[in-house]
């Protein structure tokens, strides 16, 4: 790996509010959008000429289509409790990364020409003109927010940055200036089908040589199949599954599952991607295409229940967003969750006894557990509040003998992000990467002293993606991130229920 | 008392105040209510509370109660704000509560309205110097803490600085120099009820004290500005998706108009 032009943060002794430093990441920039990805999405291909008016008006549009932008843009009364909330103020001391300074990149603007305050006595208030330093600052700091809501958990208005990130980031799109990584990735989605861009036939090779290894392996014929219509349940990873470690052990973890359980299940050569980066750039309307694709795939393959594979934010748009854009779900079986989780559906079947698990397959393994950002702050499992942070540990649990949580500050709804969701996976925002995984390293350093934790489970294609590019930096090893089917396919025992 | 001149100069400012007092409160609660229409009209497309989050009504009435009342959320994020914003704020409710026995008639009201406010007089006398000590750290804070000075314009340590010339001022008034009261309450019953007439007679006029000037303006003031500035935190909580939604997305849809007209009209 190639080592940065950068510093990796020290730990820190103990934990201090990092002092401010201005400006220390105003030149961390993605990649902006090119012509032909801007177009596919509905955008201008590149930044228009009007962009200032195109920008206020759109401003002046999402004002009137979201509640939580207006409130949250008015509310905030710089009380200061999430100025050190950020893991990525922690790590790079940016003020503009502090949630209410990134915030504050938009109200300045929102001051200025939405409210009376603002055009009357803008520097008494703190409005500001949107001039091209601004935009551009629109742009860096707010591809620097992974939209984790780590801040909303804290603010006494519960005033959420994520919100204000996505609305940023529509206008961006709207003038043009939108980002290459989400919106190839989304481009991708449109013609391909998934964010790897993995072609259908691809993926079914890819499955059929995993069958190959799990027979190799246990000597069973555990099937991973694709597009087979009728099957009970429609099974959609995010792609990163089919390819990359050590996602690709969870697949094989969930087909283990699949298996044990006898349900029929398919993956869809046309929804084979559970991640929805819609979302990321505020877009209902893109997020609302990409989701169509599930539905459309559901209803092709006259499946009676939906599951979702283990994928942090995909987990947010299927939880709480899916049955709002692609329902109602009428068609499908009423009796079970719709959209279910895979934790969820591996943790009722561990409840009925329908598994055997042998914890001492993973004896070797001193396991903690980060919680995803999206799946802790914006989602639930189960039927009672908290079941997010719940069902995935007790299904560690059930497969592993040696299960220790990090400090409690930095677990369940406190967690800290990975660093690199919302849009920030892409190599030329590694600083800000890395940066902003110290609290979580912090975290995952105190384990492994105190418990010689060995690996880290996850279930997130992007916090694995990212933990895995990271932890070196920080004297950790790749290897010890892992799935947390991983961990169930290594200690399930196959076939016990065939006779 | 007596001085031709003088009692025509408190007539002045007897107009000049009442006139004032209709136009603060009229822009305070057109402009307020403007706000909260504009809230109640926007709506809220997606299911975004910040969960875990109550999973019926009930709950969340619990939820926002506890975040208005005892304000959750930053006693988990930060003690000390926490501390003087419970003293500021509980304090504020205090005096509001005290000042009722200016603005009513024993007689408008049913039992034991009146004699609720008679009993916290006591308490509200004192709680001023809670206020002051809360907006005192508050503002230490915002002009010591490097990070709280990077996010503050001017207007926040205004904001702080008028509350603290009410509450210095009511101190005084209270403490020092002892403000007529009985004929202040007449004068703002007049004002409350219309009864213009009154204020020929000097015993319903404002009472000679340039404390109570003072202290007047700047609550006009704060009346004023409250529906274009921050203080909108205070109708604003009760609006916020985070905080106030359900946590029922899989069990209901939820489809704003604008994305019905968008995107689904077509089909139906
Ligand atoms: C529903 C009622 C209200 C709630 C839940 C509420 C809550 C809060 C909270 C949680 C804060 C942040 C902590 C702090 O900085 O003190 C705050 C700040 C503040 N509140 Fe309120 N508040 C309410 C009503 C009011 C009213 C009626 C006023 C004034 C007339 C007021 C004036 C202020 C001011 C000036 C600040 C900023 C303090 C600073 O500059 O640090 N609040 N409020
Ligand atoms: S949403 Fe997360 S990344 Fe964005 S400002 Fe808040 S804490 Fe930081
Ligand atoms: S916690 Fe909320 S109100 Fe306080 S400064 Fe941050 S965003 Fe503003």
């Amino acid at each position: 790996m190639a080592k940065a032009k950068f510093e990796t943060p020290e730990f820190r002794p103990y934990p201090v509010i990092p002092v401010i430093k201005p400006g220390v990441m105003k030149d961390s920039r993605s990649f902006v959008s090119k012509p032909g990805m801007q177009e596919s999405l509905g955008y201008p291909g590149e930044l228009v000429d009007n962009w200032q008016e195109v920008a206020i008006n759109k401003l002046g549009e999402l004002l009137t289509k979201y509640r939580s932008l207006r409130v949250y843009l008015d509310t905030c009364v710089k009380c200061g409790s999430c100025t050190d909330k950020c893991h990525y103020f922690i790590g790079t001391n940016d003020p503009k990364n502090m949630p209410v300074g990134r915030q504050d990149l938009l109200r300045q603007v929102y001051r200025r020409y939405f409210t009376l305050a603002g055009k009357l006595f803008p520097k008494l208030v703190g409005a500001k003109d949107l001039t091209r330093d601004m935009l551009d600052d629109w742009y860096n700091y707010f591809h620097q927010c992974s939209q984790c809501r780590r801040c909303s958990v804290y603010c006494p208005y519960g005033i959420d940055t994520a919100e204000i990130s996505m609305a940023a980031r529509e206008i961006l799109d709207a003038v043009g200036y939108g980002q290459k990584y989400c919106n190839e990735i989304i481009e991708k989605v449109y013609k391909i089908g998934n964010n790897l861009g993995l072609p259908g036939p691809a993926i079914r090779n890819t499955l059929e040589g995993l069958e190959e290894d799990i027979k190799d392996e246990t000597g069973v014929d555990v099937r991973l199949p694709l597009d087979e219509e009728g099957a009970e349940v429609l099974f959609v990873p995010p792609s990163a599954d089919f390819f990359v470690e050590p996602h690709v052990d969870g697949l094989i973890g969930y087909g283990k599952v699949f298996h044990q359980s006898g349900i029929s299940w398919t993956m869809s050569s046309h929804a084979s991607e559970a991640g929805n980066f819609g979302m990321f750039i505020g877009s209902y309307e893109n997020m609302r295409r990409v989701s169509m694709r599930i539905r459309e795939a559901a209803l092709d393959l006259k499946v009676k229940r939906i599951v979702f594979g283990e994928c942090g934010h995909a987990w947010r748009v299927a939880y709480a967003f899916l049955n709002t854009l692609a329902g109602p779900f009428d068609f499908l079986d009423k009796r079970y969750p719709i959209p279910q989780h895979i934790c969820e559906f591996t943790y009722d079947l561990i409840q009925k006894g329908a598994l055997k698990l042998d914890k001492s397959a993973n004896d070797h393994r001193r396991v903690t557990y980060h919680d995803s950002c999206n799946v802790a702050r914006a989602t639930r499992m189960g039927h009672k509040p908290g079941g997010q942070f719940v069902i995935p540990r007790e299904v560690i649990k059930a497969c592993c003998n040696h299960f220790y949580d990090m400090p409690s500050d930095t677990i369940y709804d406190e967690t800290y992000c990975c660093g690199g969701g919302g849009g920030l996976l892409t190599d030329e925002l590694m600083e800000v990467r890395v940066k902003g995984a110290l609290p979580r390293m912090e975290a995952l350093k105190q384990v492994t002293d105190d418990h010689q934790v060995t690996h880290m489970a996850t279930i997130c294609a992007i916090c694995k993606s990212q933990f895995t590019k990271v932890v070196p930096y920080y004297g950790f090893d790749m290897d010890q991130i892992i799935s947390v089917h991983q961990l169930v396919g290594d200690a399930i025992v196959l076939n016990v229920n065939e006779v | 008392m007596g001085g031709g001149n003088k009692e025509a100069l408190m007539g002045f400012w007897t107009t000049f105040y009442a006139l004032s007092f209709y136009v603060a409160t009229l822009i305070l609660i057109l402009g307020v209510g403007y706000k909260i229409y504009q809230y109640t009209k926007t709506p809220a497309p997606l299911k975004i509370p910040t969960t875990p989050a109550p999973l019926t009504t009930g709950g969340v009435v619990i939820r926002m109660l506890l975040e208005v009342i005892l304000f959750k959320s930053l006693f988990r994020s930060n003690k000390w704000i926490w501390l003087f914003a419970m003293i500021f704020h509980g304090a504020l409710w205090v005096i509001l509560l005290r000042h009722l026995r200016y603005f009513i008639d024993p007689q408008w009201v049913i039992y034991p309205i009146w004699e609720l406010v008679e009993l916290i007089q006591p308490f509200g006398k004192y709680a001023s110097f809670a206020m002051l000590f809360g907006l005192l750290g508050l503002l230490a804070r915002r002009l010591f803490v490097e990070r709280m000075r990077y996010i503050s314009s001017a207007s926040d340590y205004l904001m702080l600085v008028l509350l603290l010339v009410i509450g210095v001022s009511g101190v005084l008034m209270s403490f020092v120099t002892r403000t007529d009261i009985v004929q202040f309450k007449a004068f703002m019953l007049s004002v409350i009820s219309f009864q213009w007439q009154n204020f020929e007679l000097s015993a319903y006029q404002m009472p000679p004290d340039s404390m109570l000037l003072v202290h007047l303006a700047a609550v006009i003031l704060l009346m004023i500005v409250f529906p274009f500035s921050k203080l909108l935190h205070a109708p604003g909580v009760f609006f916020s998706p985070g905080r106030n939604q359900v946590d029922n997305a899989r069990e209901k849809r939820h489809v704003a108009p604008w994305a019905i007209k968008q995107f689904e009209a077509p089909q139906t």
